[in-house]
């Protein structure tokens, strides 16, 4: 980069618009460079895998869509189906439970509190991963600490279940419903609550024709985000749950390891390619909405 | 207004501060209080004479290290060119800093894993092979940095755009030029300065992902902090959850000091 920029200071006579495009260009030409070998390079080999089949007799490999339909039946059908139904509901539950954290927060007036929460949510919507799992495996695990002291085990509890990762999942998706619903609570603007009073209208009225109309695009961009976040989750659940609770992120890691049948080495890729799709769908659900909403912020 | 909702906003918070309290003080007591032990502290006193407690950790710092040197240094030209003439690249590094969001991790390592395994199958007499060879270095895997700036790319690009949004580049460079200043004096004596809090939050989120990282490393089969507490997890339960709980305390403490510092710690970190 610093050559770039001298190659152009040693033309001190050049046009304004000549100097400015050179090293414009020249700037972001290495992280062109670096993206298309770093990620361009592993997306092309998965694109090619998921759609190639290679034959164990003679080993030659021929293009098909066979990959892709496995990846669609059986159990890794119930696996993908089991990734979003599970992101699904502990992004619908966050969103419901965030939403008024974050409104207690926006509403207080102390600022201390409002700064300590936020920066709070800004550690923990970072706290997935193996900390967690073993955090709440010490909580709620079979020889978890509440699990003992309060005999729930006794009351049919199973940490290691579908709803056991929900309670997890809602540990770092909580904190991170806070963090993007928080801009948009400070965008609703007292002089609405007060003109909804001034004619008559109830809290409840005002909530249900006024703030919420306002916040549905926010509220819509956060439940796709925090469910592209637990979509893409893995390592909670594998320190977690091992193979217990069906999910798409584990089989392929399973099969990556190796754990497959013979002839369907590529499934692993015609895995991520279905995982690519849907989170490739949820961007293109979240960035309009975000720049929906970000119109009332503006405003 | 604001009274009348007041038990409502303290209800709220109470069961907040239950639900995300609970686990980290049910963990300190997990880890202290052992079946058949009494109170002890022996999770905390072993950890560091712990086999591969230290060698991973100094090998995720590094990756740390070398990570955030890699990302600042291709995404601070390319953003600051952005700003000063380039503004028809917009784009193009939007979506390149956005490709990491739609291919999660576990999709990404599965292309990686892919392209690692051509090595041995069809490059073994070329010289490429010797590159296969050297990223997969166990003492220093190259490859885990190549995955890691990619991720790290939206949370980096975030943070250096909106700390350049509040500076005036332009004017910035202009005045350093007309001063005499060379274009990487303009650079590294104007711009910069003015970017510190960005730059600190870029590095500390980089900090955090690659400190976290366990998806990529496990399925390549190298061993960094996360992959570590993973491992230990299995045979000493109590020490791998008063591990996870000093690296909270540890991330939480960074955060805190980055928010002393002046760098701005919620707008960047908006992806989790």
């Amino acid at each position: 980069m610093t050559a770039a920029l001298t190659r152009a200071d040693v033309a001190p006579t050049a046009s304004v618009k000549r100097r400015r495009h050179a090293p414009g260009w020249l700037a972001v030409l290495p992280l062109l460079v670096f993206t298309a070998i770093a990620f361009g390079i592993p997306a092309v080999a998965m694109l090619n895998g998921a759609f190639t089949v290679k034959d164990q007799a003679t080993g030659a490999s021929s293009y098909t869509a066979a990959n892709l339909s496995t990846s669609l039946q059986g159990p890794y059908l119930t696996a993908l189906l089991g990734s979003v139904k599970l992101s699904a509901i502990s992004a619908a539950l966050a969103a419901v439970l965030g939403l008024p954290l974050a409104q207690a927060v926006v509403t207080s007036r102390s600022r201390a509190l409002r700064e300590a929460v936020l920066t709070a949510s800004g550690v923990l919507a970072n706290f997935g991963g193996v900390p967690l799992a073993f955090a709440f495996v010490a909580t709620l695990g079979n020889a978890g600490v509440l699990t003992v002291h309060l005999g729930l085990a006794d009351k049919g509890w199973d940490l290691y279940s579908f709803w056991g990762l929900v309670i997890v999942y809602l540990y770092f998706l909580i904190p991170l419903m806070v963090l993007t619903i928080t801009p948009a609570l400070d965008g609703l603007r007292s002089q609405w609550r007060e003109a909804a009073r001034n004619n008559g209208a109830t809290s409840v009225q005002y909530w249900r024709h006024v703030a919420l109309p306002v916040l549905t695009p926010s509220l819509m961009g956060g439940f796709v985000l925090l469910f592209g976040s637990a979509f893409a989750a893995y390592a909670t659940a594998a320190a977690m749950v091992g193979s217990a609770v069906p999910l798409v992120t584990l089989q392929i890691a399973d099969a990556i390891s190796g754990n497959v049948l013979i002839g369907q080495e590529n499934v692993a890729l015609a895995l991520s390619l279905d995982m690519v799709l849907v989170a490739g769908l949820v961007m293109a659900v979240y960035l309009p909405l975000q720049r929906r909403s970000a119109r009332w912020l503006d405003a | 207004m604001a009274r009348r909702l007041t038990p409502w906003r303290w209800a709220v918070l109470g069961l907040a501060a239950l639900y995300f309290l609970v686990p980290l003080g049910a963990s300190v007591v997990f880890t202290v209080d052992v079946p058949g032990q009494g109170v002890t502290f022996d999770a905390y006193t072993q950890i560091l004479s712990t086999d591969g407690f230290l060698s991973s950790l100094v090998l995720s710092l590094e990756l740390a290290a070398a990570t955030i040197a890699a990302v600042l240094l291709l995404m601070v030209p390319a953003v600051v060119a952005l700003r000063l003439g380039a503004p028809k690249l917009r784009p193009v590094v939007e979506v390149i800093c956005s490709l990491p969001l739609v291919v999660p991790p576990i999709a990404f390592v599965a292309g990686i894993a892919t392209v690692l395994k051509w090595g041995p199958d069809h490059l073994s007499r070329t010289p490429l092979f010797q590159t296969f060879v050297a990223i997969q270095n166990p003492s220093f895997p190259v490859v885990l940095v190549l995955a890691y700036v990619v991720m790290a790319l939206p949370f980096v690009y975030r943070a250096l755009d909106s700390g350049l949004r509040a500076i005036d580049v332009r004017t910035l460079v202009e005045a350093a030029r007309s001063c005499g200043a060379s274009w990487p004096q303009s650079l590294v004596r104007a711009v910069l300065p003015n970017l510190r809090g960005a730059l600190l939050n870029a590095a500390f989120l980089t900090l955090a992902l690659v400190l976290g990282e366990f998806t990529v490393a496990r399925l390549l089969g190298f061993q960094p902090f996360a992959v570590w507490i993973y491992n230990v997890g299995g045979s000493q339960a109590q020490m791998s959850v008063a591990v996870s709980v000093l690296s909270l305390l540890v991330t939480w403490a960074l955060l805190l000091a980055l928010a002393g510092a002046g760098g701005r710690t919620r707008t960047a970190s908006s992806w989790g």
